[in-house]
Order: C-alpha cells, then structure tokens, then sequence
C-alpha cells in the first residue's frame, strides 16, 4: 500500500506546514497548507521562498483544490505541490494534471491500482500545467500552441 | 456528422476498461457502494427504485443510423427492449444490471459513444439546436464548437468535481429550440464585423429555484470561446457554495454575487487565461467544420406535395419544417403517442428510425429536449413514404408543440428522487386532450410534467407546467403558467393550492377553456396568459 507518493526528483518536504494566516503573517515559514475555500492567489507575493505547498482535501467530491494548485502553478510556482487528505486513486490523474507532484492521502492506496490509473489514457484533451500535450496540439503539430 | 479520429476513440475505449476495472473491484467486494458511487456516476450510471439506470450521451443530440441501432440493439438485449429520450437529448435505459454495464459501454464505443459525464458534478453532455445545420436562418451551424467543447470538457482535470453539475448550451439561431437561457451557460453564436463569436449567458437553471440566465458577456471571439469558459468555471469551482446541494449550481453564486460582480471576477480570470495557450488553434475548428458540413444535397428537386391523403396532410402539416435545402424538409418524429410514455421508444421503434434515417435522411437523426426525434434532411418526394411506415410503427402522431406534446421526467415510476408520478399524468392528458380538432385548436400549447423539485421535466419553462409534490404520503400536483424555455424564455408562476392526479388534469381543461375564450387574433395560450395575468386563470381555476 502506497501511504506517500511523491513525483519529484530528491526528498520531500518535511516542515511542518502552517496555515495561510500564520504564513502570510509573520511567519519565516517555507511551508503552507491552504484549506479549501482558501484563496491560492494570497501566497502568489510569496512564492519564492515556499517549498512546499500542501493542499487539503475534506472530502473527494470538494475540487476547490483543483483550481487551487492550478492557479499556482500558472503564477510559475516550482516547489513541491501536495495533495493531502481524502485523496483516492481514481483522482490522481486528474491532480497530477493540474500540478500535483507528491501525496499523501488518508487512506493508504493500493500500488496496482495507482500504477494502473495513472497509466489508462495515453491522451488528453486540455492543456494545463503538466506539460502533457493535447490531443489538438497533436493533431495540429504545425501551428503555434501545437 | 463528426467521426472520431484514433486519439477520440483511443481515450473512449481507455475509459470503458477503466469502468471495466472499477466494477469488477465493486463485484468482488474491494468496494463498498459508498466508494463506488463516484465512479459510477461519473459514468451515468444510477441506481433507481428497480434497477440501475445507465444515461448514454448523444453529444448535441446527433445521431447517425448507425449509432441509433446500436442504441435499439442495446434496449433489446440489455434493458426491457426499451429506450428512453431524455430532455438533454440523452437516451436512458432503465433496466441495466451492474454486471452488463462494462459491455454496454464497449458495445457503445464500437459505434463511436459513451457515457462519460452523463452525470456526476461536472459538465455534463452539450446540448443544442436539433435544427442546427438545417434551418434557414442560422448563423452557421453551431456543432463544430459543440464539439470541441464535447472534447474540452471531457475529463477536464480541474472541473471534475465542481460544486454541482454544468450544463452548456451552444445555438446559432435567433429562435431557440434548445432552452439556451435555461442552462447553467448559454453561447449564442453571432457575426459581428463579419467575424463569428458569442454571446455568453450564465447562470439559468430549473431545480427549486429556476433563473433565466443573464448575459455576461455580449461578444466572445470564437478562438477564444474555450479560455473564457474556463475562466466561467474556475470562478464558479472556487466560489461556487458547497454548504448546500441545493444553492450549489452556478445561478445561486451568479445571484448571490450579482452578475456584475460575477462578470467582474470572470473578466478578470479571462484576462489572466487567454494567455496560457489553453485555446486549441483555429485548425482545430477547421478539421471539426467539415464534419458538419451539408452533405450532398440533390439539386433541382421539386416542392410539390401529394397532400391527397387527408391524415397525411395533417402529419406534414404539423411535423414537417422547412428546410434551407429547395426540394428537402425536416421531419419531426413524435415519441408522444396518445396514452403513451413520452420519449419512450421500442427496440423496434428504435430500429425503424434507424432504417429510415439511413435510407431517406442522408443517414442522420436529432433528439430534441422535448424528447422527440428528427430526420433532418428528408426529400420531399419521400415524406409520404416515410410517414406510412411511421404509421405502422405508432409513430405517426401529428401533435408536435400542442397539447399532448407532453414533456415529462421518468417520475416515481422509475427515478428514487421523484416524489411523484409524471408518467402516468402525462398517460391521462394526453387521453384527455386526443381530438385532434380541439388540439389543432389550441395550437401551441407545451406542458411540461417533473416528478419532483429538481424540474427534468422542464415545468418551470411550461407554458404549462405541472409538478408533483408528496403532502404528507399523498400525491399531489402543482400547477404552473406562463413559463417558457424559448428565445421569450420565462420561469411560470404557481396557480395556487395543488390538486389531485385528475383534479389536475380538470385545472388544465379549465385554463385551456378560457384561453379559447379569452384569445385574441393570432395569440398562442402563452401570449393570452401574459396579456391577462394570472387573475382569470386562477377564478377560472378555483372559483
């Protein structure tokens, strides 16, 4: 069973993450946890000296958090990204898509299933931060976005 | 029609072994039904009062001849031998057991569909103009971009489990048959200084509080239609209340906020994603286009008509619309027999149209989301043909847009929300109101049956509009008037106290006697009701 899984080359993050208030406060932190409903863009000042930025998820059917690392990752943000909460293994691609690079679900994953899902589509149809290409820019290798 | 290229199929065909994957781990008991809910419905697979519903997307509600039997081959082998059109141009099947649901699936991706996000929160099938490509008077025809944002919205990574579900509506056409107003975003494709954009509406819906959606924005160029809408959805999937299932949809936050406010925020998102390159280059609509371009049309034909046969003059008169193409016609077929179930079709119904959408409709068909069917590119010369065979199949009714061209939700007969039964409702209007003299009379008349609040039969947008309620274990329905899901879109009012399953049925007698009473030259029912207001109706109703 899977209990952390990281895509990052080099250890993960081990500071304890504190929260947006006490981070953007004072703090020296280089650790966050952004809770959902929690808007992403207050660290945007600060991105320089995050390098781990965990994102929770309450419940799996809240994807405020999607939208969440997203925004990070479009500000340019290059430092560790974490999922952490009820994380199931049916959403892993989706959060690696929008920028997810490590996890840390509440409940253990099984290994065969993560290595499956994250190897069932080949192909995708929106660009995002992942760098994955998509299906139109495939289609059309020629053109600028291709 | 689109046909999918290796990338389409290869992502369908990976999702059908991903379900494959997901049930049998249900089966076998790695999952509970609580795990395994998600997934599911995120795969249009609901478990009902009898059985599992499986939801099939018909993108835009286009069909080929080849896809419809498949869909008939499918009710025949896997489900009752039945059908059911739905008003998102869907098709459901309500008999479908867990364990056959992987091959259904497989059996649908042969013929180029799937299930994907027929339900779940997140954007749900495209709806569209069941004309589109074939009237007259369009813009252009809107299904290229119904398509690629079909191909957008299809696992998009961010917007999989947004507060509540996303209905997108894309029409080209100054009169809307597609309830665009209605959806939580509304594109109206335009030609402005000769360039092809849209206007955006956000925020209508139905459920326990119906809005007709506001503009939000008056011209989106076409390159950029995909980066404003996942500015829309980012706004909404961030801000969007999650407290409540039932103040979830986008309307409430577009309300709650204002919709200056929410354009305000969207613009500002807009600003920052038209530059990350997430619109798909302009090729892409050009490799779309063509799909959808008109097919071979023969030239020269003749508009003459046979209209000899009194009862087939009567169906062309009432299901047969014109056509851009000299010499051609569209055919609408009604799924509203007299005492039947709306939207529901056999096997072998399902079969024939198949057959005739091949044979005489250059191989294409359209659901409408007033659950009937269309054959869009008939020859005149062939109507009579075609509607003899309607006939021996019980499809032939002429009553499209009249009394007994009755929308309603599956109800409690099948749907575990329901608290009520449309279904049987429906069976007696439409037995009360058979003469087709006095449904000729009354003219375009849409009434519109849900079984419970969350409004799938469109009540709310019922010129009249009936909903069923529980009041203390007792049926009971509710009536509505004046609403309307078209380009003069309206959410009805409440006549007052509601009433039995026939006293129901007696109220609408009532309010459709004094519209005949009432009515000036030329006025539709809807046109006599907000003329007089609701006062008369309700002393007619209950004085």
């Amino acid at each position: 069973m899977v209990e952390f899984l990281s895509f990052r080359e080099g250890d993960a993050g081990q500071e304890p993450a504190v929260t947006v208030e006490s981070f953007t406060g004072q703090s020296n932190s280089t650790a966050v946890r952004i809770e959902a409903g929690e808007d992403a863009r207050e660290l945007l000042p600060f991105l320089d000296r995050l390098s781990l930025v965990e994102v929770n998820f309450p419940a799996y059917g809240d994807g405020r958090g999607y939208s969440a690392a997203r925004i990070l990752r479009e500000a340019g943000y290059q430092g560790e990204l974490r999922a952490v909460g009820d994380v199931l293994v049916d959403q892993l691609v989706a959060m690696r898509r929008c920028g997810f690079d490590s996890f840390r679900p509440d409940k253990a994953l099984d290994d065969a299933a993560v290595e499956r899902a994250l190897n069932r589509y080949a192909d995708v149809y929106q660009k995002t931060v992942d760098g994955r290409r998509p299906v139109w820019a495939k289609r059309h290798p020629e053109t600028a976005n291709g | 029609m689109y046909r999918y290229d290796s990338y389409d199929q290869s992502i369908v065909d990976a999702r059908v072994e991903e379900f494959r994957d997901q049930v049998q781990r249900r089966l076998a008991g790695a999952l509970t039904e609580d795990q395994f809910k998600p997934l599911r419905l995120m795969n249009g697979l609901y478990l009902q009062l009898h059985a599992y519903m499986l939801r099939v997307a018909i993108p835009y509600g286009t069909l080929s001849g080849k896809q419809m039997r498949k869909l008939g081959e499918i009710a025949a082998k896997y489900d009752k031998g039945y059908g059911h059109f739905t008003t998102r141009q869907n098709l459901q099947y309500n008999w479908i057991k867990l364990a056959d649901a992987p091959d259904i699936l497989a059996e649908l991706a042969t013929v180029e569909m799937h299930a994907i996000q027929t339900s779940g929160n997140c954007i749900r099938n495209i709806s569209s103009d069941q004309y589109a490509g074939v009237s007259a008077d369009e813009v252009t025809d809107p299904r290229p971009w119904a398509e690629l944002l079909r191909q957008w919205s299809t696992f998009h990574p961010e917007f999989t489990y947004l507060p509540r579900k996303f209905k997108i509506c894309v029409i080209a056409n100054e009169e809307d048959r597609a309830a665009m107003r209605l959806h939580d975003i509304g594109l109206k494709l335009v030609l402005r200084d000769g360039q092809i954009g849209a206007e955006v509406y956000a925020g209508g819906g139905m459920g326990r509080t119906p809005m007709v959606a506001p503009q939000i924005r008056d011209f989106v160029p076409e390159e950029e239609i995909v980066s404003y809408l996942e500015a829309c959805l980012r706004v909404y999937n961030r801000y969007g209340r999650r407290d409540n299932k039932y103040k979830a949809r986008i309307k409430i936050l577009v309300h709650e906020l204002g919709v200056e406010e929410y354009k305000r925020q969207v613009e500002e998102e807009y600003a920052h994603m038209r530059e990350l390159g997430l619109n798909p280059p302009t090729e892409e609509l050009d490799r779309i286009r063509p799909f959808f371009a008109g097919p071979a049309y023969e030239t020269g034909l003749s508009d003459d008509l046979d209209r000899s046969d009194p009862a087939f003059a009567l169906w062309v008169d009432r299901q047969v619309a014109a056509h851009k193409q000299p010499g051609y016609a569209i055919v609408n077929i009604s799924l509203k027999p007299r005492g039947g179930i709306p939207g529901d079709a056999s096997a072998e119904q399902i079969a024939l149209v198949a057959d005739l959408a091949e044979r005489y409709s250059l191989d294409e068909l359209r659901v409408t989301h007033a659950q009937n069917l269309v054959l869009p590119h008939v020859k005149k010369a062939d109507l009579h043909a075609i509607w003899q065979k309607l006939d021996e199949a019980g499809l032939a009714e002429a009553n499209l847009d009249l009394i007994t061209d009755i929308i309603a939700c599956p109800g409690l007969d099948y749907c575990s929300l329901a608290n009520a039964r449309s279904i049987p409702l429906a069976q007696k209007l439409s037995e009360r109101f058979a003469a087709a003299d006095r449904q000729k009379e009354l003219g375009e008349l849409k009434v519109k049956i849900s079984g419970c609040i969350n409004a799938c039969g469109h009540h709310h947008a019922g010129h009249i509009g009936v909903l069923g309620v529980d009041r203390k274990g007792v049926e009971n329905f509710q009536l509505s008037l004046g609403g309307s899901g078209a380009e003069d879109a309206s959410v009805g009012q409440i006549t007052g106290p509601g009433f039995s399953e026939d006293g129901v049925v007696d109220a609408i007698e009532k309010v459709t006697n004094l519209y005949l009473a009432e009515r000036e030259e030329g006025e539709r029912f809807l046109d006599t009701y907000r003329r007089l207001g609701m006062k008369p109706f309700k002393e007619a109703i209950y004085g």
